[in-house]
């Protein structure tokens, strides 16, 4: 067997992977140091400063050229770089708040830290992949860690049942995907997304490649949770332990919805017929519409920032539907916004809990007149919510814009209206918020009760505040905008030399 | 034709041991029906040639997921059962997307690889474990990590969410 | 090769389809898993039918990974399972009420 040769750029590629390799790395780390220390108050910080180190390395290579290493299976720096940053942004700003947090649930295990960074290790796979192998492991990865930290609290019936469903619904959709994967494979001899096109060409076997295309997006439209295949959010988001809520709803999202434009840019984009543009807008559509409608009848907090992440699924998908470079650019654009968005709301949620069941059981109405009880917690939320339905000057209304004019320039006006009509409807419910927060009156009878949510910590205060002044300031600093559409303007799909 | 012959062979039995599995009420009785289809995969794969996938196929199936199986049904004593399940509105829709989702994936194995393009090697060659060692290993080498990965998060969750009381 | 490509991919796509009827039809979660394990076998042999029948191996190496990947659902799985029956007293989905509307 000839091998020689085999690892000549070895160096590159594992600098090129470094963060992916390293997260795990540490991840290993932290299972050993749990083994012999356990549930040392120290991992979890070390956990973070790792993300941290990941961050600044991916920070470093943001301006650089995209290109390919081990072996073409996943891009590295640009597009790249920009992708593992949200996501380990909003890795990072979660685990700070889990902190507290699961020590206040009592569930603050050494493991939990370890589970994260591997589920970011196959989320930084997924996002960055070149390729249909390491998007199903680097989906996998993360999909099967999750599962587990939905059902964390697992002497709780809600807790295990919404992991349950989260995990039939999810393995069910994989044998999808993967069949999905399976016939694309078999119509362009390839598992590299720049060489479909190539193959594509080469056998002409459309109604193979375009079936495994349909079943290939069903099982992404599964994990970004897409109408009709979202099912599966308002229960798993509202049983999981609130701050991972936050991380699951941004994180793993970011990873599929980065996997998908990747696919779409560099592989099926490049193919000559352009037939998953309209299948698209019409999912973008139906999301967008019943997302903020079931958002609307929600009593529970939890349950109505799941719904509204189903309608922000849809935004980013009406970006997708425009199939531009400028929809792509919308999109990781948004992608980023709503990190910061999502990861406060559910970051403050997770300190107003008082019921013992992660936030699961308790209704709106229990938060009457919380603002002026915890200023700080009432006026983040505020920034929180006034930027997800999009009011400028906050982030989500630059998001929004990203987001829409793509799809205006790709003659998609209706979606986009349907868009900007939904947002607007989307007010009603997150403006309702802000309402019970600051204009009920302080319901003085169980205060008793309330004096069990957790105390806000420096750091994690200092998280909320973070997320609320990068949502302000972000509109404002055209470099990010103008940075995400570069990656994809300057750059020419590979499949289209 | 000794290949044909083997395929007739495996895939009934295949299609007709998946059925049992379906239809058994006991869960027992189901693991066991599939450990047979498992079996007869792993032999339709030996008359393609892939011997290394079928080797582990029996290795990973019916040695390991399956025996995980049997042990959990066994841990749980699920003797006793409901004897039969409802028939309601979800499983008449599940039974009709079953039956259309089988129409349309037979309908596209049967006919839309009319003229496949003919194999550039020798499937001798690439079912061989040597040729599989060489691609794991060198450019697949960051995916088959990975999966070491997966596989330790698995094991950590198995014992987190299973394990009676979890320090 | 003798046996023609396309009955290995109807074949899979009868395997495939018993697997999906499976997860709608049954009630048992342990039934459910299994009908899980059925479609990715079901999946795992078109791969191998398309790997071999065009001479390439990274099929193959997907199906090696997918293998790995069915041990690591099954066992979540059942360890969900052991969780729900622990809590419940039992595997039969309708009795298992997730949080309603």
């Amino acid at each position: 067997m000839e091998l020689s040769g085999a690892f000549d750029n070895i160096l590159a590629d594992l600098s090129g992977g470094a963060s992916v390799l390293w997260l795990a790395l540490i991840g290993i780390l932290l299972i050993i140091w749990d083994a012999f220390k356990n549930d040392d108050a120290a991992l979890p910080w070390v956990a973070a400063l790792s993300v941290v180190a990941a961050v600044v390395l991916e920070a470093l290579r943001l301006q650089d050229t995209t290109t390919t290493a081990f072996f073409d299976l996943m891009r590295v720096n640009g597009v790249a770089s920009f992708v593992s940053i949200v996501i380990l942004l909003s890795t990072l700003l979660s685990i700070t708040l889990s902190v507290p947090y699961l020590k206040g649930i009592r569930h603050g295990y050494g493991e939990v830290y370890a589970l994260i960074l591997f589920a970011t290790s196959g989320m930084l796979m997924l996002g960055t992949a070149n390729s249909l192998v390491t998007v199903f492991v680097g989906l996998e990865t993360m999909s099967i860690a999750l599962y587990i930290l939905t059902g964390l609290v697992r002497s709780d019936e809600g807790a295990v049942e919404s992991a349950l469903k989260y995990f039939l619904l999810g393995a069910f959709s994989t044998g999808f995907f993967l069949y999905g994967i399976a016939l694309i494979y078999g119509a362009t001899g390839t598992m590299y997304f720049t060489e479909m096109a190539g193959g594509y060409a080469a056998r002409e076997l459309p109604v193979l490649f375009w079936a495994g295309v349909a079943l290939f997006l069903i099982g992404f439209l599964f994990k970004v949770s897409a109408v009709p295949f979202h099912m599966w959010t308002p229960d798993v988001y509202q049983g999981a332990p609130t701050t991972l809520t936050g991380y699951m709803s941004t994180a793993s999202k970011a990873a599929a919805f980065a996997a998908l434009i990747l696919v779409l840019f560099y592989g099926i984009g490049t193919l000559p017929v352009a037939k998953w543009q309209m299948p698209l807008a019409l999912v973008a559509l139906v999301t967008v519409v019943l997302g903020n409608l079931l958002a609307l009848t929600q009593n529970n907090v939890k349950r109505m920032l799941a719904y509204s992440s189903v309608a922000h699924a849809g935004y980013v998908l009406i970006a997708l539907a425009a199939g531009t470079s400028e929809g792509y650019a919308g999109a990781i654009y948004y992608l980023l916004i709503y990190a910061l968005m999502n990861v406060g709301a559910f970051g403050v949620m997770a300190f107003l809990e008082w019921d013992d069941k992660e936030g699961r059981v308790q209704m709106l109405d229990s938060l009457s007149g919380i603002g002026w009880r915890r200023p700080l917690l009432g006026v983040t939320m505020g920034v929180f919510m006034f930027s997800l339905t999009g009011f400028p000057p906050f982030g989500g209304f630059f998001g929004k814009i990203a987001v829409f004019a793509p799809a205006v320039e790709a003659g998609l006006t209706w979606l986009a209206i349907v868009g900007v009509l939904a947002s607007a409807l989307s007010g009603y419910y997150y403006l309702r918020v802000l309402y019970v927060f600051w204009m009920r009156p302080i319901e003085s009878a169980d205060r008793a009760v309330r004096e069990r949510s957790f105390p806000v910590p420096r750091l994690s205060a200092a998280v909320l505040v973070t997320c609320a002044v990068l949502l302000i300031v972000i509109g404002f600093v055209p470099f990010v905008r103008d940075m995400t559409q570069a990656f994809f303007v300057g750059a020419t799909p590979a499949g289209l030399l | 034709m000794f290949a044909e012959k083997v395929f007739v062979v495996a895939s009934l039995v295949a299609v007709v041991s998946a059925l049992g599995m379906l239809i058994s009420r006991s869960p027992v009785r189901s693991a066991l029906w599939l450990i047979l289809t498992l079996f007869c995969v792993a032999g339709l794969y030996l008359t393609l040639s892939a011997e290394f996938i079928a080797v582990v196929q029996i290795l990973v199936y019916a040695g390991a997921i399956m025996v995980l199986f049997l042990f959990v049904i066994m841990l749980l004593n699920l003797g006793a059962l409901p004897n039969l399940e409802r028939v309601d509105f979800k499983k008449g829709v599940g039974f009709v997307l079953g039956v259309a989702i089988l129409a349309q994936l037979v309908f596209l194995g049967a006919t839309a690889v009319g003229d496949f393009p003919a194999a550039a090697s020798d499937p001798e060659a690439t079912g061989a474990a040597t040729a599989i060692a060489k691609e794991l290993f060198t450019r697949y080498a960051l995916p088959f990590e990975m999966i070491g990965i997966l596989l330790l998060v698995a094991t950590i969750g198995a014992v987190m969410l299973a394990k009676h009381r979890f320090e | 090769m003798g046996v023609p490509l396309s009955w290995y991919l109807t074949l899979s796509a009868v395997l495939f389809s018993i697997g999906v009827t499976g997860v709608l039809f049954r009630s048992n979660l342990i039934v459910i898993l299994m009908s899980v394990e059925l479609m990715l076998n079901a999946v795992n042999l078109t791969l191998i039918a398309f790997s071999q029948y065009m001479g390439d191996v990274s099929g193959q190496i997907l199906v090696f990974f997918v293998m790995a990947v069915a041990a690591a659902e099954a066992a979540i799985g059942l360890a969900i399972v052991i969780a729900i029956f622990r809590n419940k007293l039992t595997v039969d989905i309708n009795n298992i009420n997730l949080f309603r509307h």
